[in-house]
């Protein structure tokens, strides 16, 4: 065990923690949003395929990685809006209709990465940023400022969003919509405008993890997010839709990840129980959950549909 | 009342199932002589792994035998099993001459199918079994020899005699290669490190698998199945030397790719369509492996291999032809 | 409510989800054409493959199977406004039970043998269907995470199981595939017809009829939807809302398990197999459910014919995939395209007055209920 000690190995731990958190914070703090206003959005892994994909297709035909990035955001909230008609406009049900974005996402993205990129092929990824003088302390340094610029993007979206959520008008119609739409309604805030707003903001960000993703690895592979999305969803929950609360969650839970990485790149995991520590990452973050004990309520209004008079 | 809604819709599907049976069940006729194969792959076609390595040896074959002789259809990304059976069943419904399901797992529904379409040539693997029925052929892939040549090398290239391999699930194919590749490498006295990142297609957890090994001091790397371009791509970021299998991944990066162990199905392929063409549909088990030439060592000609290097893992194929080297498996 | 509509009316009803899947399939019509396939040739390949012949039909009704149990499960679980996106770990753990058991119990005749797969499959799920029901119930955490998370380690159960306790003898060790030897044939389901279709979709249908009893009929079903319709009343009202919702879990998982346990015994192998995936093994039908559950209206008999097209609707994408030989990645995407066609449908259902907004609550048989309990 105490080859796990050693300062490479807790440097690696981390660094690969924070990079396996950063999907999982981008996408969950954009379902964050939607839920605070009413709507579940279980399309998230859709999202970001179609993001991912299109930042690695931008990404190999200009060489730019944030071209990549953009074309990711981009892609994300032209679908956070569609999601928008489905699920505001047209009040469809919004657990089933997030599966129906999700398979759409899954077979678009896996079936234009065939027909226009074909083989797969790497594209440069988003650089390694050293942040001055922070990246000089002994270890912190090492694992939390020296990363790339997504994944400080992801952690600074932490305290953006407390601001947003908790000190703009913006976030206070967020939640009067998710708590009581018609009582919002009645003040003269628009619930479907607010609700648009949040799922563009969850689609954006599902766009960016998706690209975030590609953009870190610098490879795209059919379903290769291969259930990150509704991890995301359920860190929400998790989190008690709250942004620290999410950000907790992610690093929790690509924290056992990448300890259950370490563990077997030092051999001290034997090759016949891998399959039994792979659950760990899943069965920690519910025992946590447990052990929290918290009763946070989920907002009023999650799920329901709002239309006037109704 | 909604019962009765139900009752219409389920009339409704009745009748569009009545008209739909008229008309069908009259095509389907075999029109001039192509030889007809069906794949079915339980990833993408393209995936510079396993499915790609069947349907470049069908292309193969069709491109030695003329476009007119061969048709081939492809039913590819059947990861589910039963739908790989209902695929498989289609095909041979559909009159195709050989239906190839490349997928260990989808042995395990064969003989049912098999039984049922006794005029049918199927083939499966990786696998050894024909069920003891006449229409069925096994092809397999001694993986772990190219594996093991490549172990010797990645040895013989390592500084830090550390290095790290990227699994999916330890099954089939892919434990055979790593096993070989582990036997090779530490015969050349390197300590190697698997990890099993329990996903076919998550090339996120492939990265950072490869990041861990990084990490631990690592400086030559391999893996297999589809989800491997994460870790090739974290190993051209790190300056890692990486060993492809299954199909040549030097396209991928060839300023780290050494070389790859390729699969050339077609060697047995073509031998099983002449069978079924002179009416032998099966019953046999092919292996591809390095001495009958199905499985090649494809060498990255923008690598710079060291010539001693070359010289060991020329001397580990020559060794495993003439059976004076093993694999230890 | 709605039981007084006019016969056109009724017919809308029926004809706008219909128009919807046209309307989608018109959507996928273009993506064909984009990738030099011909429509009209695949989607007639698709009727024919699902509804137009005995074997089509028969393949429908297997993949309507699980498609209903789940489906059903998740109708009790929204019913107790409880979300279950568990079904497919549901499925594998009743898979694990009822594959642990007759490996346990390999002689055993098939008049036993089989009422015992069926009862492990509906433990093993309701096992994994009561442990997020307890935990939302008396710990506070949402179902939602925990069904998400246990999907994760059943999946990874599943492999770690059919690679090592559960892994056929006969394979050799290098190289093993992860699946179990061919399971005891006493345990096979019984054939009804032909040399395919087996007793699971007769049972899957008798699973939602005594769905709709407990939901309607009994004293548990009416508590159940009580606390779904609104808990603060129900508990006001001395009822028992903790229980009532580990309860639906309960139920829900269970038939999600059975699901696991047929397709297992009811598969062309007959062994428990999988590539190394969840959805290799289920084919994803622990969600599909969830459609087929709203598809039906979130009442257990509307599943039935729900589940019925879906499944069609599924064996004839890959009719169609075979014919103009795309790749199969646009079925997935047809497939999504048509559910949120359908969902999005609701919307012109209820504009023109032709049924309330489902979930719980403006369901005239839930009236009814109300009335008939005291």
């Amino acid at each position: 065990m105490s080859e796990l000690f050693t300062e490479t190995a807790i440097v690696a731990t981390l660094a690969a923690m924070l990079r396996l958190a950063m999907p999982l914070l981008l996408a969950g703090l954009g379902e964050m949003y939607g839920q605070r206003s009413g709507v579940l959005n279980l399309g998230v892994e859709g999202v970001m395929l179609l993001g991912g994909f299109f930042a690695y297709w931008t990404t190999l035909s200009t060489d730019s990685p944030w071209l990549g990035l953009l074309a990711g955001l981009a892609v994300g909230l032209i679908m956070g809006l569609l999601n928008g008609v489905i699920s505001v406009t047209l009040q469809a049900q919004q657990g089933i209709s997030g599966i129906g974005v999700f398979l759409f996402g899954l077979g678009l993205s896996d079936l234009l990465f065939q027909k226009i990129v074909g083989t797969p092929r790497l594209i440069d990824p988003l650089a390694q940023i050293e942040i001055p003088l922070l990246s000089r302390i002994p270890v912190i340094g090492d694992f939390a400022f020296n990363q790339r610029s997504i994944v400080y993007i992801a952690f600074l979206l932490v305290p953006l969003s407390m601001w947003a959520l908790n000190k703009t008008t913006f976030g206070l119609n967020i939640r009067a919509v998710g708590e009581n739409p018609a009582a919002a309604d009645s003040l003269g805030v628009s619930v479907a405008r607010t609700r648009y707003a949040t799922l563009a903001i969850g689609g954006v960000l599902a766009g960016a993890a998706g690209a975030g993703l590609v953009l870190t690895t610098g490879s795209f592979q059919q379903n290769f997010t291969a259930g990150l999305g509704f991890i995301a969803i359920a860190l929400v929950y998790f989190g008690a839709w709250r942004p620290i609360g999410v950000m907790l969650g992610a690093l929790l839970f690509g924290f056992i990840q990448a300890l259950v990485f370490q563990l077997k790149a030092l051999e001290l995991i034997p090759v016949s129980q891998q399959d039994l520590y792979n659950m760990a990452p899943a069965l920690i973050t519910i025992l946590a959950l447990v052990a929290v004990s918290q009763r946070f309520q989920a907002p009023t209004a999650l799920t329901k549909p709002f239309s006037r008079g109704g | 009342m909604r019962m009765a809604k139900g009752w219409r819709l389920l009339a409704l599907l009745g009748a569009l199932a009545l008209v739909a049976g008229a008309c069908g069940g009259d095509d389907d006729g075999d029109d001039g002589g192509a030889f007809r194969i069906a794949i079915v792959a339980p990833s993408a076609s393209n995936d510079l792994a396993f499915s790609q390595s069947i349907v470049d040896a069908v292309n193969a074959i069709q491109a030695e035998m003329g476009a007119d002789a061969i048709e081939i259809a492809i039913t590819d990304g059947t990861f589910v099993v039963e739908d790989a059976a209902a695929n498989m069943r289609g095909y041979a419904d559909d009159g195709y001459d050989l239906v190839i399901g490349h997928g260990s797992q989808y042995g395990s529904f064969l003989p049912e199918i098999a039984e049922d379409f006794p005029d049918t040539a199927f083939a499966w693997g990786t696998a050894s079994d024909t069920f003891g029925l006449d229409n069925v052929s096994a092809y397999t892939a001694a993986a772990d020899e190219g594996a093991y040549v490549q172990g010797i090398m990645a040895a013989a290239l390592s500084t830090s005699g550390k290095i790290g391999v990227v699994g999916p699930v330890d099954v089939g194919d892919a434990a055979l290669y790593v096993q070989g590749f582990v036997n090779g490498a530490e015969s050349g006295g390197a300590d190697v490190a698997v990890a099993f990142t329990g996903d076919f297609g998550n090339t996120t957890l492939a990265a950072e698998a490869a990041n861990a090994h990084v990490a631990n001091g690592a400086d030559v790397m391999t893996g297999t199945a589809q989800m491997v371009v994460g870790a090739v791509g974290v190993a051209e970021q790190q300056g890692v030397l990486w060993f492809g299998t299954q199909s040549n991944q030097t396209s991928l990066a060839d300023s780290i790719v050494v070389s790859s162990q390729v699969y050339k199905w077609e060697v047995v392929l073509s031998d099983l369509v002449e069978q079924i063409k002179d009416g032998n549909l099966g019953g046999q088990t092919y292996e591809i492996n390095l001495a009958n030439g199905g499985l090649v060592i494809e060498y990255n000609d923008a690598y710079n291999l060291p010539a001693d290097v070359r010289q060991a893992g020329d001397d580990a194929v020559a060794g495993i032809i003439d059976g004076s080297m093993s694999t230890g498996l | 409510m709605t039981s007084r509509t006019s016969a056109s009316g009724r017919l809308q009803r029926t004809l706008i989800p219909v128009i919807a899947v046209v309307a989608a399939l018109a959507l996928g019509a273009i993506m064909l054409l984009a990738l030099g396939a011909n429509p009209l040739t695949g989607y007639w390949a698709m009727i024919k493959g699902a509804f137009g012949s005995g074997n089509g039909l028969i393949e429908t009704a297997l993949k309507a199977t699980p498609l209903m149990l789940v489906g059903v499960g998740i109708t009790i679980a929204f019913r107790a406004n409880v979300i279950n996106i568990g079904g497919e770990g549901q499925m594998i753990l009743g898979a694990i039970f009822t594959t642990g058991l007759v490996l346990l119990l390999p002689d055993m005749s098939g008049f036993i043998l089989i009422p015992l797969v069926i009862l492990a499959g509906l433990l093993g799920g309701a096992l994994w269907g009561a442990i997020p029901g307890a935990l939302k119930a008396y710990f506070g955490v949402s179902e939602i995470l925990s069904t998400i998370m246990l999907n994760l380690v059943a999946a990874q159960l599943m492999n770690y199981l059919l690679r090592g306790p559960f892994i056929d003898p006969n394979s050799n060790e290098l190289g093993a595939i992860p699946q179990t030897e061919r399971l005891s044939e006493g345990a096979d389901l019984p054939i009804l017809i032909g040399s395919r279709l087996h007793a699971g979709p007769l049972i899957a249908i008798l699973a939602a009829i005594a769905a709709y009893v407990l939901l309607w009929r009994t004293t548990a079903g009416y508590r159940l939807r009580a606390v779904g319709l609104n808990p603060d009343a129900a508990r006001y009202g001395g009822m028992p809302v903790k229980r009532s919702i580990v309860l639906a879990l309960t139920f829900s998982g269970a038939l999600a398990g059975l699901a696991g346990a047929l397709l297992v015994f009811g598969s062309e192998s007959h062994r428990f197999v999988t590539d190394g995936s969840a959805a290799g093994f289920t084919g994803s039908a622990g969600f599909n459910g969830i459609v087929t559950a709203l598809f039906g209206a979130l009442h257990p008999l509307w599943t039935i014919p729900s589940s019925f097209l879906f499944g069609g609707l599924l064996v004839g994408a890959n009719s169609l995939q075979r014919a103009v030989q795309v790749p199969q990645a646009l079925i997935v995407a047809l497939n999504g395209l048509v559910v949120v066609f359908v969902v999005s449908s609701d919307w012109i259902r209820q504009r023109l007055g032709l049924v309330e907004a489902h979930q719980p609550e403006g369901n005239d048989d839930e009236v009814e209920a109300v009335e008939v309990v005291p």
